[in-house]
């Protein structure tokens, strides 16, 4: 299968012959970096490789359509409980450029003891199995093709089945994973010791696979009171895991930390968070950093979450950052919308390319209060290690509270997690190996009492399934109802029929959001929105979020709901679009007749990108067939250029009006219509009107003989001219 | 349990200060690494069913016949000695398929006694 820019992805045709995939590649991919890159008249000083098939950002269509990619991996986070509605997702999110798909896991998933098989559905992520990833990473095969850029994918290996989710990443090619049994001990509840046996284990595992391993040190800033109080303990935490992997065996370069700028505004963000991104980087040098966005202070504001991600970009473009993942701004209202993970990819995309090269235009402070905080932070951590080793070693530590204690360490407010020794889910659950113990396969830890002389412990058996993956037993699916198969034939209709539905999450799912401004206080606005959601013949509808503007004069609400009707593609009518003549075919006609054009911007407008672009050579303008073009500028009266017209006896008047208060820019049209009447000359002129918010339909209801909208280009224009002119239209 | 103390930095800090920056960091190393020895010995001398599933799922084994053998050599109380081990000693006693042991025994085909005779010298009964 080979994906086409025009077509859908095929999830049907994806589904067949799983059984028979295998992954192409094994580990991890970066970017090919590329220094001093010339893109559209610039140089770029740290980008990297361009893609293949891409949406730029909206701005660059004035920039020639550039779409510079920055240097780190970017992720997103993609899991809606679906995941043939995810890779469709996924797609999207590499067209803007997402390089690294990150899978959420399903709800209970990490203390389920074995692997889940088949496709069933998921609560807030997916049900990690051998056929969902399967899947899924045959998808991303034909998307990176698609994009020409390789793609990581990543989900989890925690919880109390981590050596066996390892060996089955190990096996389906997934190319990173988070593994921390810290996370496990004090978010999960997973007994310490059964966590660090695991853990060892399925390092090892990674390692063979050259996976890239994400640490999970950020949680304890998701959950202490005040995030920025654990800093001296994250660089614990991130040490702990950091020096377990390289002993058991992953190299340096595929051990990532997990970091996030603990602060946000409206607290004095860079003040706290750079320092302490320093620091860690200090610390760590020679490790790889997976900067990570705030989303402890996340409310439901996509406009707050964005700035905060964005100086998030900015301490990351001041230090330094290898993978630059993204938190989807809708985070605090909804499980993430399609749209809002390409709004968080193309965030970073946008700040990375506009902070390229700032290391160039300033430095950090050498001294003073910066370096003070610096040094402070590498203290309060050492003495915290001093503390752990004082009390009998880390296990001993995790049952003190040490961890995710909201004080600023060596304060310690006593709010830490505290976990029993031989507490917690599958305590009592690790057995010593024997002197004899044997394990004949390859990538295990630990003791193991193989043969003197094997140096593949796998040959004992013939060979192991990392090595021969014919050997996977594959299952299909164990449930005969909650399966992907049942889903795709439920909303058949709107895969592969004429029907279409809003759609945010899940295919047809019918869900839309409207934004409302209210001129009354929060608590009637609440209600009365969702009064306004019942009568639009909105289902299901919930405020996600509310701002007060004013106490008395008004309050933001926006809503969503679903709609329970579907369209008919088939029953639309679909204007359809005018081809414009071939170059060659405007060019000889100008040389054959000369044709002048009168253009301006009018009423009080100062914009004058649009036109320019429309009628400058430099920009493919209407200038390049030889049109004799005369611009009168911007804010031009109408008289002034009905008055132009008349005085260079031009054939056709183009008008630029982007301003549409009070419909400004209909006036404009019908007073330029009424005004060539009343002087005579409106049979013999053209009259073109352009502007973001004009239409065809628009510009011929106010007297126009055409309007053009967003996406114009000069062809457009001359093309319809000279048809115009050759009594074509 | 969890302790209550107010900042003490500026006290406990003093044989810290007059380290260079580097001596601080390398010390931050080292005793980070005092604290992960006993783990990575731990995981070094010890199994767990995940570990023992992942092996047998290494070996080639499903999901669910990992899990039922696993389990099986778990009331066995022959964990210790490796599940891989088990299947594999079954299967050159019988001499039969690395496969077959295994699913023979997420069938329930071997008794314990049976089982833990894989150690002791007796012989594992035919059917």
């Amino acid at each position: 299968m080979k994906l086409k820019p025009e077509e859908k992805i095929n999830i049907e045709e994806l589904l067949e012959n799983l059984e028979d995939y295998r992954p192409r590649r094994q580990g991890w991919s970066w970017r090919n970096k590329i220094e001093d890159q010339q893109l559209g008249g610039f140089v770029y000083q740290e980008s990297s490789e361009n893609l293949k098939n891409n949406i730029p950002l909206p701005a660059a269509r004035s920039f020639g359509n550039i779409d510079p990619q920055p240097g780190p991996v970017i992720t997103t986070e993609i899991a809606s409980g679906r995941f043939e509605d995810d890779i469709r997702r996924m797609r999207m999110a590499a067209w803007h450029g997402a390089d690294h798909i990150m899978v959420i896991r399903t709800a209970g998933q990490s203390h389920y003891d074995g692997l889940i098989e088949g496709t069933p559905e998921g609560v807030g992520g997916i049900p990690i199995t051998r056929k969902q990833l399967r899947a899924t990473r045959k998808a991303l095969d034909y998307i990176e093709d698609e994009v020409g850029r390789p793609i990581n994918f990543h989900s989890y290996v925690s919880g109390v089945a981590g050596p066996e989710i390892a060996v089955l990443f190990a096996e389906e090619g997934v190319n990173g994973a988070h593994q921390d049994p810290q996370y496990n001990v004090l978010y999960r509840d997973v007994n310490m010791y059964r966590s660090f046996v695991d853990a060892a284990v399925a390092k090892k595992i990674m390692a063979g696979a050259e996976m890239l391993q994400i640490d999970g040190a950020h949680n304890a800033n998701a959950t202490a009171r005040e995030a920025w109080n654990v800093m001296p303990e994250l660089f614990v935490q991130h040490a702990i895991n950091a020096m377990f992997s390289l002993k058991v065996g992953l190299p340096q370069d595929r051990i990532a930390l997990s970091t996030v700028p603990p602060a946000a505004p409206p607290a004095p963000d860079l003040r706290i968070n750079l320092p302490y991104a320093i620091a860690l980087r200090e610390l760590f040098a020679g490790f790889r950093f997976r900067a990570q966005q705030n989303t402890k202070y996340m409310e439901s504001s996509v406009r707050e979450a964005t700035v905060t991600h964005t100086l998030n970009l900015l301490i990351s473009q001041l230090t330094s950052a290898d993978i630059q993942s993204t938190i989807t701004p809708d985070e605090g209202r909804n499980v993430p919308w399609h749209y809002y993970n390409i709004n968080a990819v193309d965030t970073a995309k946008q700040v990375f390319a506009g902070l390229d090269g700032l290391k160039d235009l300033l430095e950090l402070k050498g001294e003073g209060k910066l370096r003070e905080d610096i040094r402070e932070l590498k203290e309060r951590a050492v003495l915290f290690l001093e503390e752990i080793i004082k009390v009998g070693g880390y296990f001993k530590a995790v049952a003190d509270g040490f961890f995710v204690d909201s004080g600023r360490y060596p304060e310690r407010n006593g709010d830490g997690i505290s976990r029993e020794l031989n507490g917690g889910v599958a305590a009592g659950t690790i057995y010593p190996r024997a002197e004899d113990y044997l394990a004949p396969v390859c990538d295990h830890y630990g003791y193991n009492n193989l043969p003197e002389g094997t140096e593949k412990p796998c040959t004992l058996i013939g060979t192991c399934t990392l090595h021969q993956r014919d050997k996977i037993d594959y299952i299909d699916e164990l449930d005969e109802v909650d399966n992907v198969r049942q889903r795709l034939s439920a909303n058949n209709a709107y895969r592969q029929g004429n029907l279409l539905k809003p759609e945010v999450e899940w295919l047809a799912d019918g869900w839309l959001s409207t934004t409302i401004f209210l001129p009354i206080k929060e608590n009637i606005a609440e209600v009365a929105a969702l009064e306004i959601a019942k009568k639009m013949g909105l289902k299901n509808a919930e405020v996600i979020h509310k701002e007060i503007i004013h106490p008395a004069e008004g309050t933001l609400v926006e809503v969503k709901g679903q709609v329970d009707f579907s369209i008919n593609i088939d029953q639309l009518e679909i204007p359809e679009k005018e081809e414009p003549l071939p170059d060659e075919e405007i060019r000889e006609y100008i040389e054959a007749n000369v044709l002048r054009v009168v253009a301006a911007t009018v009423g009080e407008d100062e914009h004058s990108v649009g036109m320019r672009e429309i009628i400058d050579i430099k920009h493919g303008g209407i200038e390049k067939y030889g049109f004799k073009v005369t611009y009168l500028g911007t804010s031009v009266p109408i008289n002034k250029v009905v008055d132009a017209a008349i005085e260079s006896n031009a054939d056709a008047v183009l008008i630029s009006t982007i301003i549409t208060h009070n419909d400004i820019h209909r006036k404009n049209m019908s007073k330029l219509n009424d005004l060539c009447i009343e002087k005579g000359i409106r049979d013999e002129l053209i009259l073109i009107v352009g502007g973001t918010q004009v239409s065809n339909e628009i510009a011929i209801e106010a007297g126009m003989d055409a309007g053009f909208g967003r996406g114009t280009h000069g062809n457009d224009v001359a093309s319809f001219i000279v048809k115009k002119k050759q009594g074509e239209i | 349990m969890s302790l209550k103390r107010g900042d003490n930095f500026a006290e406990k800090r003093q044989h810290l200060a007059k380290l260079s920056d580097q001596e601080l960091k390398d010390r931050f190393w080292a005793l980070t690494e005092q604290i992960v020895e006993p783990l990575l010995e731990l995981a070094r001398t010890h199994t767990s069913p995940s570990v023992e599933r992942s092996v047998l799922l290494r070996m080639g084994f499903n999901s669910l016949d990992a899990k039922a053998i696993v389990s099986k050599v778990i009331e066995a109380d022959l964990i210790g000695k490796g599940a891989g081990q088990i299947v594999l000693k079954v299967a050159e006693k019988e001499g039969i398929s690395i496969q077959e042991a295994g699913k023979s025994i997420a069938r329930n085909k071997y008794s314990e006694m049976e089982l833990k005779g894989l150690f002791t010298g007796v012989i594992v009964n035919e059917a």
